[in-house]
């Protein structure tokens, strides 16, 4: 799983750099949210502009996420989702668990 | 693609970095058929996630076996219908006890099972011989 880092002062953004997200490599986006996470940065940006496909093993692991982030009183938020992968997204209902984004600048913007 | 039959079958050893070539070619099928009125692009992108999905579950359960196992997945794709049939050598399921995921309490699993029967039109998994079968079919008019 391709992925890289931007620091910011209060929200880190995680850059997924995969066109795909599947149950070959979903583990690895799990583990590296869950490291950062217990490495104290609790707030985070996904940005899924490259991924053009997502199964349910990618949209479990980005849920894990959020549950992880939520249980350290911070927050993953999502941006730049591409129109199939939302699609999915609004298929299990997960656009109402998840504060999606049209960009990373708007998630930036929209928290205090 | 015309209205002939076409019948695709593909044989992988039990690991996951095959999921994206049998997606693929779920997804390059899907985007071909002329004869479906319907929108294309998107069904090729559930043909993508369906076989993902059926692959990855017949992996999922092949794993307490042999390591050599391997999955077949056999696609068949005729004017009215296309049939998908995903072989495994695992101990099996029972489909009907798969829940339906709770919208309200997301879980991280299960929602696989329940992207098959939401995207195509009927599931079936029955044990045949010494393997199980995964049968999905979607009307393609």
């Amino acid at each position: 799983m391709k992925l890289t880092l931007e620091k910011n002062k209060n929200f880190n953004v995680v850059w997924v750099q995969e066109e795909r997200i599947d149950a070959h490599n979903s583990a690895g986006l799990k583990e590296y949210i869950l490291n950062l996470l217990e490495e104290g940065e609790h707030n985070l940006v996904v940005q899924l502009e490259q991924v053009r496909f997502i199964d349910s093993s990618g949209l479990g692991a980005l849920l894990s996420g959020y549950k992880n982030a939520a249980s350290r009183s911070g927050k993953l938020v999502l941006s730049n989702i591409q129109p199939q992968v939302l699609a999915m997204f609004e298929l299990t209902r997960l656009n109402r668990v998840f504060e999606i984004y049209l960009d990373v600048d708007e998630a930036l913007a929209n928290q205090t | 693609m015309g209205t002939a039959d076409i019948q695709v079958e593909v044989i992988i050893p039990t690991q996951t970095k095959y999921l994206d070539l049998i997606g693929c070619i779920g997804e390059r099928l899907g985007r071909e058929l002329e004869n479906f009125t319907g929108d294309r692009e998107a069904l090729a992108y559930y043909l993508n996630l369906v076989l993902t999905e059926a692959t990855a579950n017949a992996i999922k359960h092949a794993k307490d076996c042999r390591p050599e196992d391997t999955v077949r997945i056999s696609i068949n794709i005729q004017a009215d219908e296309l049939n998908i049939k995903v072989y495994d050598h695992g101990q099996g399921f029972d489909l009907e006890t798969v829940p339906m995921p709770d919208f309200d309490d997301p879980k991280e699993n299960g929602m696989g099972i329940y992207f098959i029967k939401t995207l195509m039109d009927s599931v079936t998994y029955v044990r045949q011989g010494d393997c199980n079968v995964l049968e999905i079919k979607k009307h393609l008019t």
